[in-house]
């Protein structure tokens, strides 16, 4: 899994990038495993435990994290947008639902359904990024807002109204509109257990969701594949230096837009792949976090605004959930009161977000003012 | 939102040449949302609601959201650009007023204690703040979003660890921990809304808390008239020639931090004793998206605004706020008004993004 880095900023940064930083790249995924083994250790948490938990988390969550890495390349930052892509899947899981279908099919069909929906909003997106160059990522979380108000007046209002949606199950007793939660039960495990694999834990039935994984490693490869191809090392090109690239002829605004769509295509996906995972889909709220934890789970890999690769993104997953799985229980061993270590991971999510931010941000204006 | 469009081909059609002007002066959005204001208004005339609670409320909502907004002005003028770190301001008032709740300091004392404490905690706050956007220029926006988001998750953990013990503000099961929503006291609810507050004409005006809002706002004027205030500003509009004057753009955008997030603290109290509630942990978390929407939408941009643009900004989204959800219940089932919200606030905020230009590219 080590691939190469994504993009390494200004050619100038690899020598003169300074000393914090260096060890910083290496100081948050070392913190981070200590603080996990830390917790481990307090809320007595056996290996089997966690590896069975591990298993379910990193193969549900792994695709929405890699989803972030295309825009990187291609110096968006981090794309805070792919909440909208989120929304596409979960438009696509509603409709197939409601449709009846049932397992791989069904799933196979949610995909599909997602794909152009995806493309859409992608193009959308990215077309709004190009207006607001340098200013991708605020503006990617204020349109993951405005879009989830746009989803709201249509699954909360249109559906059942304007649009003809009947299906007693899923509406309101009003008659329009969705219910909080849809039952994606089934679909569940559609891809998980495709191939069925138990392996006993400690006499417990594990699932290896074998399926999902091999679908996570094609994601990988093929992002791997992407960074290796012209259109891959434009990219890497635009991230380095956009105005040097437009003037070497690269048609900068459209790869933007590519990226841009590429992301939002595969976070759909991603949170498809979650969502046959988790079995049920809370319609006004499964997506909106998508964003935040999945950058989250990217930075403390030790990646940046600027430089990302498919290896930290598998490992940030892997560390990431740990300490979600982690913190509660360590929370409770050691105050009594999981609510503290619901608090504190969350509160981790923003800090590694905000210290990744503030390192970029410095970065920059360093490198702007010499 | 056929409500929205009918709402504007009232306000804007016919007039021609005259009305294209004016669009192009007030900018589309802007004049949307004032034709959205007078068609909800237009729609509880005519289904006969009763219009007095409804201007009611939308005052009282006014003064009680207003200097939160005012908050913002001082960062715009300064050349911080749009505080998203408002939340950093806000906790410090919120330590204020659970200071003053605990202590059992009631009244316009309580009020002045909540103030003082979280104008105290609030200037050192500021000036980290301003020092760390300072060095993450070019990314505030973002920076600021994300100490406010971090800030108010660290704080949840302290609300819930704090040994405050008045019986009152924490669980009654197992004695420790603030609970999420503390209830004032009925001598500090609306302490300021009720100093001489009035009726007329079915109308009840909040006048002590929209004299707090009007007074700071004649004050944040008055500052921006004074040498300091002058300074600020110009250091923003050019830095260099600031620069060349002996003036330090580094130390004027601290300066407008540290007054967006005293003004912030102060904001917060006053917002609290006219809900009646103080409300902790993740409340904080988006409260400056509406308030950055409020100033957009009264015509402030990402680098210039003015006290009118807060009042004026303020007026017309807290109306719609207000008045959504009553009005369009009459018409339509179920509760539109937070969908609305969401969709006329980010919408606001991404309008001013895009339009912003100059990358730093």
């Amino acid at each position: 899994m080590t691939a190469d880095p994504v993009a390494a900023g200004p050619a100038s940064r690899g020598k003169r990038r300074g000393l914090g930083t260096r060890i910083t790249n290496q100081a948050v995924p070392i913190l981070f495993a200590v603080l996990c083994l830390f917790g481990i250790g307090v809320a007595k948490i056996t290996p089997p435990f966690l590896i069975g938990e591990l298993l379910v988390r990193v193969g549900r969550n792994s695709v929405l994290v890699l989803a972030l890495l295309i825009p990187i390349l291609a110096g968006l930052g981090l794309n805070f947008g792919i909440v909208i892509g989120a929304m596409a899947g979960q438009l696509a899981a509603i409709l197939v639902v409601h449709w009846g279908g049932k397992g791989i099919g069904g799933f196979g069909a949610a995909w599909v359904l997602a794909t152009p929906l995806a493309l859409l909003f992608g193009i959308a997106t990215g077309m709004l990024f190009n207006k607001a160059k340098g200013r991708e990522m605020v503006t990617g979380l204020i349109a993951g807002f405005f879009a989830n108000g746009l989803y709201q007046l249509l699954v909360l209002f249109a559906f059942g109204s304007l649009i003809p949606f009947h299906d007693p199950g899923m509406v309101l007793p009003q008659g329009y509109g969705l219910r909080n939660t849809v039952d994606l039960t089934s679909i569940q495990y559609a891809v998980d257990d495709l191939i069925r694999l138990r392996v006993p834990l400690e006499g417990v039935e594990t699932r290896v969701p074998v399926v999902s994984y091999a679908v996570v490693l094609a994601f990988c490869l093929f992002t791997m594949f992407f960074f290796r191809t012209k259109l891959g090392q434009q990219f890497r090109a635009m991230g380095q230096d956009p105005h040097v690239a437009s003037i070497a002829g690269i048609p900068v605004d459209r790869n933007r837009l590519i990226a841009t769509v590429l992301s939002t295509l595969f976070a759909a996906w991603g949170q498809l792949l979650f969502l046959q995972n988790i079995g049920t889909m809370n319609t006004y709220s499964s997506h909106e976090q998508v964003g935040m934890f999945a950058i989250a789970a990217l930075l403390v890999s030790g990646a940046t605004v600027t430089r990302a690769t498919v290896g930290q993104a598998i490992l940030g997953t892997i560390l990431f959930h740990t300490l979600f799985i982690v913190s509660p229980l360590a929370g409770k061993a050691l105050a009594g009161d999981a609510q503290i270590g619901e608090y504190f991971r969350v509160f981790v999510a923003y800090a590694v977000i905000t210290v990744a931010l503030v390192l970029h941000a410095w970065q920059v204006a360093r490198e702007a003012r010499e | 939102m056929s409500a929205v469009s009918g709402g504007t081909t009232a306000g804007g059609g016919g007039i021609g040449g005259r009305a294209r002007g004016l669009v192009a002066e007030m900018g589309v959005p802007r004049l949307l949302i004032a034709g959205f204001v007078v068609a909800l208004f237009a729609t509880a005339v005519a289904t006969h609601m009763d219009l007095g609670s409804l201007v009611t409320d939308s005052i009282v909502r006014v003064a009680r959201n207003g200097i939160l907004v005012l908050a913002l002005l001082p960062a715009i003028q300064g050349g911080v650009g749009l505080n998203f770190g408002l939340p950093l301001g806000v906790i410090c008032g919120l330590i204020g007023c659970v200071y003053v709740l605990n202590a059992g300091i009631g009244g316009v004392a309580g009020l002045a204690a909540a103030t003082g404490i979280g104008v105290a905690l609030a200037i050192p706050v500021g000036i980290g703040y301003g020092w760390l956007l300072n060095r993450t220029r070019g990314q505030e926006m973002m920076v600021g979003t994300y100490l406010g988001f971090a800030a108010v998750s660290g704080m949840s953990i302290f609300w819930l660890l704090a040994p405050f013990t008045n019986p009152t503000l924490v669980w009654a099961i197992g004695g420790k921990g603030l609970r999420t929503t503390l209830a004032m006291p009925l001598d500090s609810t609306k302490v300021l809304d009720r100093w001489l507050q009035f009726t007329v004409a079915g109308v009840t005006f909040p006048t002590g808390a929209m004299l707090a809002f009007l007074g700071l706002c004649a004050l944040v004027s008055w500052f921006f008239r004074t040498q300091m205030g002058i300074t600020i500003a110009a250091a923003r509009s050019n830095p260099r020639f600031a620069r060349a004057a002996g003036i330090s753009d580094e130390r004027t955008r601290v300066q407008a931090t540290v007054l967006s997030t005293v003004l912030a603290a102060i904001g917060i109290v006053i917002y609290s004793q006219s809900y009646g509630f103080v409300q902790l942990y993740t409340a904080p978390l988006l409260m400056a998206f509406p308030a950055i929407a409020c100033i957009l939408i009264g015509g402030a941009s990402v680098t210039r605004a003015t006290v009118a643009h807060v009042i004026i900004g303020t007026i017309l989204f807290q109306s719609i706020l207000t008045t959504a959800l009553p009005v369009t219940s009459q018409v339509i089932e179920g509760d539109i008004s937070e969908t609305a919200r969401l969709i006329i606030q980010n919408g606001m905020i991404l309008y001013a993004l895009t339009r912003m230009g100059g990358t730093r590219e």
